[in-house]
């Protein structure tokens, strides 16, 4: 529950537009009431033919009622809207909070943007938490506690016989359905999810399976899973309709038992008979506060498990953050160098958790300032993280990086990575404009200053032809840039940036040798004199480094320069040999 | 709203449907009669006087109705739910069908996950039209016209307040939602722009945390939240319009019913008895329409998934050709034992970008491109990415048709034989073996459940997958692919190599099938893939020298050209693109 517990804290700091929601939602339920109970009762007074005037307060009251019910309507969806919104606003916010420290090192662990869309889908999800989970309930209870108090006005035992009803309506129905159906709910959702999978297998494999002719096969299959699935949703419709209709039915029942109960009293003399019509449809319209219940159950449970995987993403990362970065302890800013700095890995030992295998074994070596070094080997050696080591996302176990000597994690992560200019494959371009893009690197940056960055870049001429120059908004929903373009914002913001030390994380990754070689010897030049560290899981291409170093499941196991490492006639040199 | 197709689909449930409303009839029926018993009931004890036991007669038939009503309103929720099923399963197996016919082309890549939404949760989508939305509409014409024939006979004014208003709410309902329409749609294109904004700060988390900008993005995404819903109650103010009309028509009639029914009791012109069962019935007049607003915008979610649905499955950019079941052909089965193939002048371009609106074809893929696979042979095609390695692949697996030119098998077109003919004679390992849900013996046996337990294993030693399986905690049985156990690429390669080995067809292509793997991997299939190439005719696509040196013939593709072609020391010592494309592999050294 203490994922619900943060969503309702959520909605607090809102009490006006929360109490507007609920008064206008009481008042809506309430409204439809009065009107069919003042109707009643006009014609059970009519009927008694007095003199007109004694009608007059029940037509007004009619009149009344049967104006202003839509104006309740209007009341409460425009507030309850208001408090859904202010309260998604507020857990983006606070979702973002704890996000913010765990990226990027915690989240490259789930890596597809997959995880991202599942984050919005939740958020969004909770914009029924109010509407259908908090507001229905609390206007139920409040309709049961203001109409059981006027009925007990009259007598007692109709009291009685509407908390009944109104109880079996909307609780002891709802929770029956809910109960009967939670096992079919549970059970769509994995045969849903398992012929979602078994669909996106046949699409990805759908050459394979037509060639080998597993067509036939694969189409049952899925036919036979598609067929069960809507069974369950089939008995799964005709539980949630037996219980809409069994919720009329109640309501009918406990105008039914109201007149059993008030036909002998009024025969007693103990209620007045003109009374007893208003009472009847009176306790009829009172149930329009049970008709949203039956569903209560199923929208708690979503919301709950949209809550309980924010929190986890959230929370139960930060509970064993150890590894991750911490910034206590780690004031000491970086002064003033002249130039690149040094570094070097000292024996360093790195593994993500204590249980886990270590990642990075035994790695040492020199980074001089001015360097050019690459990071070779498969995927998975270790050559990403020996970069977000340096980058400050994670810290290491055992061992130690230096920079000029001084232990990395003595400086504040924020104060390392300003020594860094990266350019990745998956260098994210917001949706905003070029300009945006590239001021990211340098808030200060003119006009003049962002422009001599492009140019350098190779990327003005193609940014000053379009139509909108460096104001055209790129990004997922803007001008989609090529890949060789991306590549070229990222040079030009990490030319803006003029950081002492270059990373190339798989930069030039989609380009074939030819151009991968042209482009990166561009780069060098761009970048003469600062430090370079490359990463690269195929050699073909490598522009003329200092050193290479060999990576194989978190160890070095070649080193040296290229000529150096031919000579070996190791890893690297089978890498050369046999690519094409 | 109706739609033309929709209502083609409807026709396919309409017995379903005719029972929902059938039933649905019921209910309103039932509700005349509860409130005349009821009525009767109350104005018994109200204005005669009886007691308990003389109105226990229409206190027990207005109880049968309540239970009448409840059957109809469950039975009726049934039927509309089983021709909303019947609707999901067969546009779900339409769906399915169409996008096999539609080819591994279609299907794979970006559009992947759009298609899958639409078989699942676009499907799904359409319940609430065909359960809900559609009996509703028809019942909000059906249960006003019912009721009106009991009001009417009773007391024609009330008959007229009702005939005036009803019909106002569709009136209103359809000025104030076009305006609301309009709003609404702008609204949800703020709402995801608003998502937008807030999945592109998480996806740029990273680059943001390098820039050192990522802490100020929490003020940025309050701002533009706060923004969002200043916005959009603007709009909202608007929509919730029709909610406020329609309750007001609803309750406004109800309430001048009401008084009017009052100032004629006073003066005798009616008795209690049809006034109170006027009171109760008029209400349900308009309920049927109040629900139909209610289901109108989920509904309405439905119909743009079916938008898109019947758009794929009228979707002409596959030419029928490679659908044809080659009907009516009285050659002998088709059963070659080696294969010859032959491109001669053979063009192809792939559909433009969006298939859908602009149709048009792209630039050359293949440009009047003739080659000849002889039997037995191993030829391979090299070239730098982009050059149209794939696209004869595409072609010679009936992916797709070339847009001139022909291919010849054994001297026969390709076209004119079926995929399922076809296929009997070919074997493909790809660049990504795929792996099914199902033990790696299935996976091996991939369309060929009949082959003995002697041949899968002949198959999977042959392919050097033996030992890895021995290995997996159910050998053979072990379930693999997604919920299953993890293979590694290399191992996954060797399944789809026992695969091909256990098909024994006579043309075997190769795409690429080492270019994931690293260095070592790939040295561990190499054999393997070579025993599997001995004595058939071989396309390889090839990525590595080592496979290139091996072949007995080498095409070289630039620009959806054959502009080389020969052995391997020819080609390299004519010092053109192909020597090239090599002194770049072995990194200029």
């Amino acid at each position: 529950m203490g994922a619900l517990r943060r969503l309702l804290l959520l909605l607090l700091p809102n009490l006006p537009g929360l109490s507007g929601a609920l008064f206008f939602a009481f008042c809506t339920v309430a409204g439809n009431i009065g009107l069919m109970a003042t109707s009643a009762y006009l014609i059970s007074r009519a009927a008694l033919h007095p003199p007109i005037l004694d009608l007059m307060v029940a037509i007004v009251g009619v009149r009344f009622f049967g104006i202003s019910r839509g104006l309740w309507r209007y009341g409460e969806r425009y507030f309850s809207h208001d408090v859904t919104f202010r309260s998604l606003a507020r857990l983006r916010v606070a979702f973002f909070k704890a996000l913010e420290p765990l990226a990027p090192a915690r989240l490259l662990s789930y890596h597809s943007g997959d995880l991202f869309s599942r984050i919005i889908a939740d958020v969004e999800r909770e914009q029924y938490f109010f509407l259908r989970v908090l507001l229905p309930p609390v206007v139920a209870l409040t309709v049961l506690v203001v109409y059981t108090l006027f009925l007990s006005f009259f007598a007692p035992s109709l009291a009685g016989v509407f908390i009944f009803f109104f109880l079996l309506a909307g609780l002891g129905l709802p929770l029956l359905v809910d109960l009967v159906l939670q096992n079919t709910a549970r059970r769509l959702v994995t045969l849903k999810g398992t012929y979602q999978s078994r669909l996106a297998e046949l699409f990805r494999g759908l050459g394979d399976v037509l060639v080998y002719g597993e067509m036939e096969a694969q189409q049952a299959l899925l036919r036979l899973l598609n067929r069960e699935i809507l069974n369950l949703e089939t008995r799964g419709a005709r539980y949630v309709g037996l219980g809409s209709a069994l919720n009329g039915l109640l309501m009918n029942l406990a105008l039914w038992s109201v007149l059993v109960v008030a036909i002998p009293l009024v025969g007693s003399g103990k209620l007045n008979g003109v009374y007893v019509a208003m009472l009847a449809l009176g306790t009829v319209s009172a149930f329009e506060a049970v008709l949203p219940l039956p569903g209560w159950g199923q929208h708690l449970r979503e919301s709950k498990a949209a809550a309980e995987r924010l929190a986890e993403i959230m929370g139960a990362e930060a509970s064993d953050r150890q590894g991750s970065e911490s910034e206590a302890g780690a004031q000491k800013k970086i002064n003033a160098f002249g130039g690149a700095p040094s570094l070097v890995f000292e024996e360093l030992y790195f593994r993500y958790a204590p249980e886990q295998p270590w990642v990075l074994t035994d790695v040492s070596c020199t980074l001089p300032p001015g360097s050019k070094i690459a990071l070779i080997g498969p995927s998975g050696a270790g050559k990403s993280t020996m970069v977000h080591l340096l980058l400050r996302f994670w810290d290491y176990e055992r061992g130690r990086i230096t920079l000029n000597g001084q232990d990395l994690r003595e400086f504040a992560p924020d104060e390392v990575r300003k020594l860094f200019s990266v350019v990745s494959q998956d260098t994210h371009l917001f949706h905003a404009t070029i300009r945006e893009n590239l001021l990211l690197a340098k808030l200060t940056a003119d006009q003049a200053e962002l422009e001599r960055a492009a140019m350098k870049a190779k990327l003005h001429e193609f940014i000053a032809g379009l139509p909108e120059g460096y104001d055209t908004y790129v990004g997922e929903e803007g001008f989609k840039l090529s890949g060789g373009q991306r590549q070229r914002l990222a040079i030009a913001r990490a030319l803006l940036r003029d950081a002492p030390i270059l990373v190339l994380d798989e930069a030039t990754s989609g380009l074939d040798a030819e151009q991968e070689k042209a482009v990166l010897q561009e780069i060098f030049e761009l970048f003469a004199g600062k430090t370079i560290i490359m990463i690269t899981h195929h050699v073909l291409g490598l522009p003329e480094t200092d050193r290479i170093l060999v990576l194989q499941e978190g160890s070095v196991v070649e080193e040296g320069t290229p000529g150096e490492l031919w000579q070996k006639n190791g890893l690297y040199r089978r890498m050369v040999e046999r690519g094409l | 709203m109706l739609d033309k197709r929709m209502l083609g689909v409807a026709r396919g449930v309409a017995r379903y449907l005719a029972w929902a409303l059938g039933f649905g009839w019921l209910v309103s029926l039932g509700t005349v009669f509860q409130a005349k018993y009821l009525a009767l009931a109350i104005d018994g004890v109200f204005l005669a006087g009886k007691d308990l036991a003389q109105l226990w007669p229409w206190l027990k038939l207005a109880l049968l109705f309540m239970i009448v009503r409840a059957l109809g309103q469950w039975l009726s929720s049934v039927w509309a739910v089983r021709a909303a099923v019947q609707v999901k399963d067969s546009l779900r197996s339409r769906l399915l069908g169409r996008l096999v016919s539609l080819g591994p082309l279609y299907v794979r890549g970006e559009k992947e996950g759009e298609l899958l939404n639409l078989l699942t949760a676009g499907v799904d989508a359409l319940e609430e039209y065909f359960a809900r939305y559609l009996p509703q509409l028809a019942l909000a014409a059906i249960v006003p016209l019912t009721l009106l024939l009991f009001i009417f006979p009773v007391d024609y004014v009330s008959g007229i307040i009702v005939l005036v208003t009803v019909p106002l709410i569709p009136l209103f309902m359809i000025l104030i939602g076009k305006m609301a329409d309009h709003k609404a749609k702008q609204q949800w294109q703020t709402l995801s722009r608003m998502s937008g904004h807030f999945l592109d700060v998480l996806k740029g988390l990273a680059t943001l945390k390098l820039f050192g900008r990522s802490r100020d993005q929490s003020r940025v995404i309050a701002r533009i939240s706060d923004e969002f819903r200043v916005e959009t109650l603007a709009v909202l103010r608007v929509a919730f319009l029709s909610a406020l009309v329609l309750e007001f028509l609803a309750t406004i009639s109800t309430a001048l019913v009401a008084v009017s029914l009052g100032l004629r009791l006073v003066e005798n012109r009616l008795s209690f008895v049809d006034a109170f069962f006027l009171l109760q019935i008029i209400p349900e007049v308009y309920l049927p329409l109040r629900q139909l607003g209610s289901s109108f915008h989920t509904a309405m979610s439905g119909v743009n998934a079916a938008e898109k649905i019947f758009a794929l499955l009228a979707d002409g950019s596959v030419s029928p050709k490679l659908q044809a079941d080659g009907k009516g052909r009285e050659e002998p089965p088709f059963v070659l034992d080696s294969i010859e193939v032959e491109f001669r002048q053979v063009t192809f371009a792939y559909a433009g970008e969006s298939s859908g609106s602009q149709g048009g074809p792209g630039p050359l893929a293949l440009d009047r491109v003739s080659f000849s696979l002889c039997s037995g042979q191993k030829t391979a095609l090299v070239g730098p990415s982009g050059a149209g390695k794939s696209s004869v692949v595409n072609l010679l697996l009936k992916y797709a048709e070339p847009a001139d030119g022909e291919i010849l098998i054994n001297g026969r077109p390709l076209a004119g034989l079926t995929r399922d003919e076809w296929y009997r004679h070919v074997a493909v390992v790809a660049q990504h073996p795929s792996l099914f849900s199902a033990s790696v013996r299935a996976n091996i046996a991939l369309g060929d459940r009949a082959s003995g337990e002697e041949e899968i294993r002949r198959a999977a030693r042959l392919a050097g997958a033996e030992e890895f399986i021995a290995r997996l905690p159910q050998g053979y049985e072990t379930v693999v692919g997604e919920g299953g156990v993890r293979l590694s690429g290399g191992q996954a390669q060797r399944i789809a190599l026992a695969r091909a080995f256990l098909k024994n067809a006579p043309l075997l292509i190769l795409d690429e099938p080492t270019a994931g793997l690293d260095v070592f991997a790939e040295e561990q299939i190499e054999e393997a893939l070579a025993q599997l190439c001995r004595g058939r005719t071989v396309l390889v696509i090839a990525h590595r020298l080592s496979t290139v040196e091996g072949a007995d013939r080498i095409l070289v593709l630039d620009r959806g050209k054959i502009v080389e072609a020969g052995r391997h020391q020819e080609l390299y010592a004519r010092q053109a693109l192909y020597y090239r494309l090599i002194r770049e592999a072995r990194g200029g050294i």
